[in-house]
């Protein structure tokens, strides 16, 4: 049509279409980056608008005004999120529009609820958990916009595997070391450095292991599941084939268990489960892996006083209501005083569970959001691992692709385990719910999974733009 | 890789299913239940701030909340406290609470899942929010009566009432009582003083002596369910006849068992059953149970509801009637001694029971209740607890019972133009450490009109008659005034 009516004489060759900029700017369009990011805008102002609704209310409720406490460390965080955006805009326009604002929803849900539980506390200033969490959430952004423009692409960390498997272990020991190792809550998986200063290396190993056994895995993937010899029905891997990969994650488990973090040890197990198997199509290796794993558990339940004790509370929380399962039973009641619409922002007692701003603010949330608060959250985390699955499903390369659902896998089996566990549909094991509860190397770790995703969903879009220009 | 990837998003849809699933069994489905667990300070906590629900005799509030300016919000109140306190129990901040504070918390505080949508639509309508009130069953009359007669004679005991066609309680009174008030204020100070003192009472006011307080021998008044079972099973009818000895040893034991009026019963060679009821004999009445088989009565017993949980919806403590292990057991448990032991409320559904024609109802205090708006959320209807014993043998029953007032020892309950059906108990507690008798445990328990049962009535006197005092006022006396005056409360209305 355009060409009829600008008058031109010339005519239309299909060599002169296919190299068109026009035809080009067309099909480039119809991928409409500027409309998604525009979405992606548009679904982050309103996660921003959730967030100091959320703090609004509970001001008012509580206090019955309207207070500054969050207004510098959040306008902070809420800057950082903006240039996370148009960070996004410039290095990985084609990025999924979904992932960062359901991120940013979760962070600023869980900045309110740990607010209010600072108000019930009394606590304020530097002391408050919600301004240290606001800092770190900032933190953790600037880190992803960090990762997202020294990395641009996903295929730099193909090329060392090896190197980040080491540096994983490396980070998984650092708490070990005398003098700046230290102990909370009965897990040596800590870094302090000076007194206000500290950092789960684990949480950052995490990624690094995921990315040590795509790179590995996309490697070894053929001789790991074609040659090697059979046993009882299942093809078993020729040592040298698997031995790196087991060493690796032997490091890891043994120093897990040695630092008596049992929900992290499940986290890892889980993640190199999940990627042999995507890798490999071996469904044998999972059933006799996830076999050893129960039969281990058990014998840890019957042998290990910790262990136990967490087992005992799981079958019977009113066993020992005031002591051992005194935190379980308020998460409980807690919940059950939620109900379906919940109590309402500020007007609940989450306060009254040990731990309600960080392993159990699961807990926290459904009690003063009710079993619908609950639903959206876990729908929003159902989200996220859903458009990090679609990248796997999506991606060009076998690297990418293992990548991303590893990492996906990662975060709904860490919610699984959480909230699994503060309901009693598992044991209780001590994670933290991504993004929602109070801890800075979680987000910062959970944010550059984030940053990981946006270029890995990136790739997968812009890839018929690029053959095109080509 | 694909299908792999397929086979993982199946995996973790699964798993968020599960936890969708397990956060609804806690939130949802069993939140009820949490709420309700004694261990939960929320529950309490919650219903500070809230307007408590009242609690209704007839319609008007015997526990009722008024608005405060301290940090509570609200005060509970109890007018007038002392006669309902064994029903209304109280609702205190540092000492828990009980009775039907406690045993319907959830709806007095408006928490319970009935009342759901009145929640959502007074958050929607910013109304603050109200519990419901709590109908009971009580009949003021009954109830202050039972109270009056208790009081006036210095008694300790308990005084229950039944409608025996529904199981409705009529009066619910444990004596001496207390002033509920003492622990409801808003000072801590004062209730954990008032308490103290009320705790260390030895005459403990605190006891719920018609449920839960400590069980009691019922002595004569079990034999009412010795003949329910003999005359169910065919094993005797009114008339049969037993020897007639003054003195009956006991098989295998050198004990002796003596009727109360350390005489035969009555002038004859021969005693019939009725005659044992009516007079209250104790050697027929063994002799019977000797004869049938050792758990004939313990399974009537628990037929009419001993040994079972039972909520009204107070916590009632079962009453005991444990397997007799030989003829001088089964002799001794007869007549209510021994390891028989039951509750003013157990013996008052032995005799609404009886009154109704073998169906015993499952006895209630609690009638509706009912929403801020007035609306009924909750009406109880009569729910059927048992029917142990046929119309025929309740018929034989009540034929011996209401001889027992116009010719026997109940002839105290008898009220003028009115069948009334009654039977007395004096059960013996055996003997303090130096060797002297203790006090006797005094019963009655009876209904009227025999015709058509209005009221079903149980009275126990503690420590009421025996050597403590010189053996005068027995049963046939003390407790059956009361249970007169009680029944008397309710026929005249």
């Amino acid at each position: 049509m355009s060409n009829a009516s600008n008058g031109t004489s010339e005519p239309r060759t299909f060599e002169k279409t296919r190299t068109s900029e026009t035809v080009l700017q067309r099909i480039t369009a119809l991928r409409a980056p500027r409309l998604l990011l525009g979405l992606e805008l548009a679904l982050l102002l309103l996660a921003i608008a959730v967030g100091v609704a959320a703090v609004v209310i509970i001001d008012l409720t509580i206090q019955g005004k309207v207070t500054t406490t969050l207004l510098p460390t959040g306008a902070l965080f809420i800057a950082a999120l903006l240039a996370l955006h148009f960070t996004i805009r410039r290095i990985a326009p084609d990025a999924d529009p979904l992932i960062m604002p359901i991120a940013a929803f979760l962070n600023v849900i869980g900045v309110a609820m740990i607010y209010r539980l600072d108000l019930a506390k009394g606590l304020s200033g530097w002391g408050a958990d919600s301004v240290r969490q606001l800092v770190w959430s900032a933190v953790a952004v600037v880190a992803a916009i960090v990762v997202l423009a020294l990395i641009r692409n996903h295929i730099v960390l193909f090329r060392y595997t090896y190197l980040t498997g080491l540096a994983a272990v490396l980070l998984l020991l650092l708490p070990m070391l005398p003098g700046i190792g230290a102990t909370i809550n009965g897990a040596r998986v800590w870094i302090r450095i000076g007194e206000s200063f500290s950092f789960q290396p684990g949480e950052i190993a995490k990624i690094l292991l995921a990315i040590f056994f795509a790179g590995y895995l996309v490697r070894n993937r053929d001789s790991l599941a074609m040659v090697g010899k059979k046993l009882l029905g299942i093809r078993f891997p020729r040592g040298r084939d698997l031995g790196p990969l087991l060493v690796f994650w032997l490091a890891a488990m043994s120093v897990l268990v040695f630092q008596r973090d049992l929900g992290t040890s499940l986290l890892y197990f889980g993640l190199f489960l999940s990627m042999l198997y995507i890798a490999t199509g071996r469904i044998g290796w999972i059933i006799l892996g996830v076999g050893l794993f129960l039969v281990g558990g058990l014998a840890a339940s019957q042998t290990l006083e910790y262990v136990n004790r967490r087992f005992v509370n799981w079958l019977d929380p009113f066993a020992d209501p005031f002591n051992a399962s005194h935190q379980m039973v308020q998460g409980l009641f807690g919940m059950a005083n939620g109900g379906m619409t919940g109590t309402g922002l500020g007007q609940g007692y989450p306060e009254d569970t040990p731990l309600a701003q960080s392993d159990y603010i699961i807990p926290s949330l459904g009690e003063e959001l009710g079993l619908i608060g609950l639903f959206v959250i876990l729908a929003a985390y159902l989200l996220l691992v859903g458009r990090g699955l679609r990248i796997g499903f999506a991606g060009q390369d076998d690297f990418g692709k293992l990548l991303a659902s590893g990492l996906a896998f990662t975060i709904a089996l860490q919610v699984f385990i959480v909230v699994g566990g503060v309901t009693r549909l598992i044991p209780l094991t001590g994670l933290t719910a991504p993004f929602l509860a109070a801890g800075g190397s979680s987000l910062v770790s959970n944010w550059i999974i984030i940053a990981l995703l946006i270029l890995l969903s990136n790739s997968v879009r812009n890839r018929p733009k690029l053959v095109i220009r080509a | 890789m694909n299908k792999q990837l397929k086979f993982t998003t199946r995996v973790v849809f699964t798993m968020f299913i599960a936890l969708f699933f397990s956060v609804t069994m806690i939130q949802f489905v069993n939140a009820d239940e949490l709420r309700a667990n004694e261990l939960n300070s929320r529950t309490v906590k919650n219903s500070y701030k809230v307007e408590r629900g009242s609690i209704l005799v007839d319609g008007d509030p015997i526990a009722y909340s008024t608005p405060t300016d301290d940090s509570f919000s609200f005060v509970r109140q109890y007018d007038p406290g002392s006669i309902y306190a064994p029903i209304t129990g109280y609702f205190s901040h540092s000492q828990g609470v009980t009775g039907l504070e406690s045993a319907m918390n959830l709806e007095l505080s408006g928490s319970g899942n009935a009342q759901f949508f009145t929640r959502i639509m007074n958050t929607l309508n910013g109304v603050a929010p109200q519990g419901s009130s709590v109908q009971t069953t009580i009949n003021p009359k009954a109830q202050e009566a039972a109270v009056a007669a208790m009081a006036e004679e210095g008694f300790t005991g308990a005084v229950v009432a039944i409608e025996p066609k529904t199981g409705r309680i009529l009066a619910l009174a444990s004596s001496p009582t207390f002033d509920p008030n003492l622990l409801s204020s808003n000072n801590n100070a004062d209730i954990i003083a008032n308490y103290a003192q009320l705790d260390k009472d030895p005459e403990q006011p605190l006891q719920n002596r018609a449920i839960a307080g400590d069980l009691y021998h019922p002595g004569s008044v079990y034999k009412l369910l010795v003949a329910a079972a003999a005359i169910e099973d065919g094993e005797a009818t009114p008339t049969t006849e037993f020897a007639n000895p003054a003195q009956l040893t006991l098989p295998q034991s050198t004990s002796v068992m003596q009727n109360a009026s350390r005489t035969t019963c009555g002038t004859g060679a021969k005693a019939t059953l009725e005659q044992a009821i009516v007079m209250s004999c104790n050697i027929p009445i063994a002799e019977l149970a000797m004869k049938m088989d050792r758990g004939a009565v313990p399974e009537m017993a628990r037929a009419f509801g001993f040994e079972q949980e039972l909520t009204v919806p107070l916590a009632v403590t079962p009453s005991v009637s444990p397997l007799p292990e030989d003829q001088a057991q089964t002799a001794l448990s007869s007549i209510g001694q021994l390891d028989v032991r039951v509750t003013p409320l157990q013996i008052a559904m032995v005799s609404a029971g009886i009154a109704n024609g073998g169906t015993v109802m499952k006895p209630t205090v609690v009638d509706q209740v009912i929403t801020p708006d007035l609306r009924v959320e909750t009406q109880v209807s009569p729910v059927e607890l048992s029917k142990p014993i046929s119309k025929k043998t309740a018929d034989a029953v009540t034929g011996m019972m209401e001889k027992g007032v116009t010719e026997g020892l109940a002839a105290k309950s008898a009220i003028e133009g009115v069948r009334v059906a009654g039977k007395t108990g004096t059960a013996e507690n055996g003997t303090d450490a130096a060797g002297n008798d203790l006090p006797f445990t005094l019963w009655y328990t009876g209904f009227a009109p025999v015709d058509d049962p209005k009221i079903a009535v149980a009275v126990v006197v503690e420590d009421g008659g025996g050597e403590a005092y010189g053996y005068l006022g027995g049963s046939y006396d003390l407790p059956t005034a009361v249970g007169k005056r009680v029944m008397e409360a309710v026929l005249s209305e």
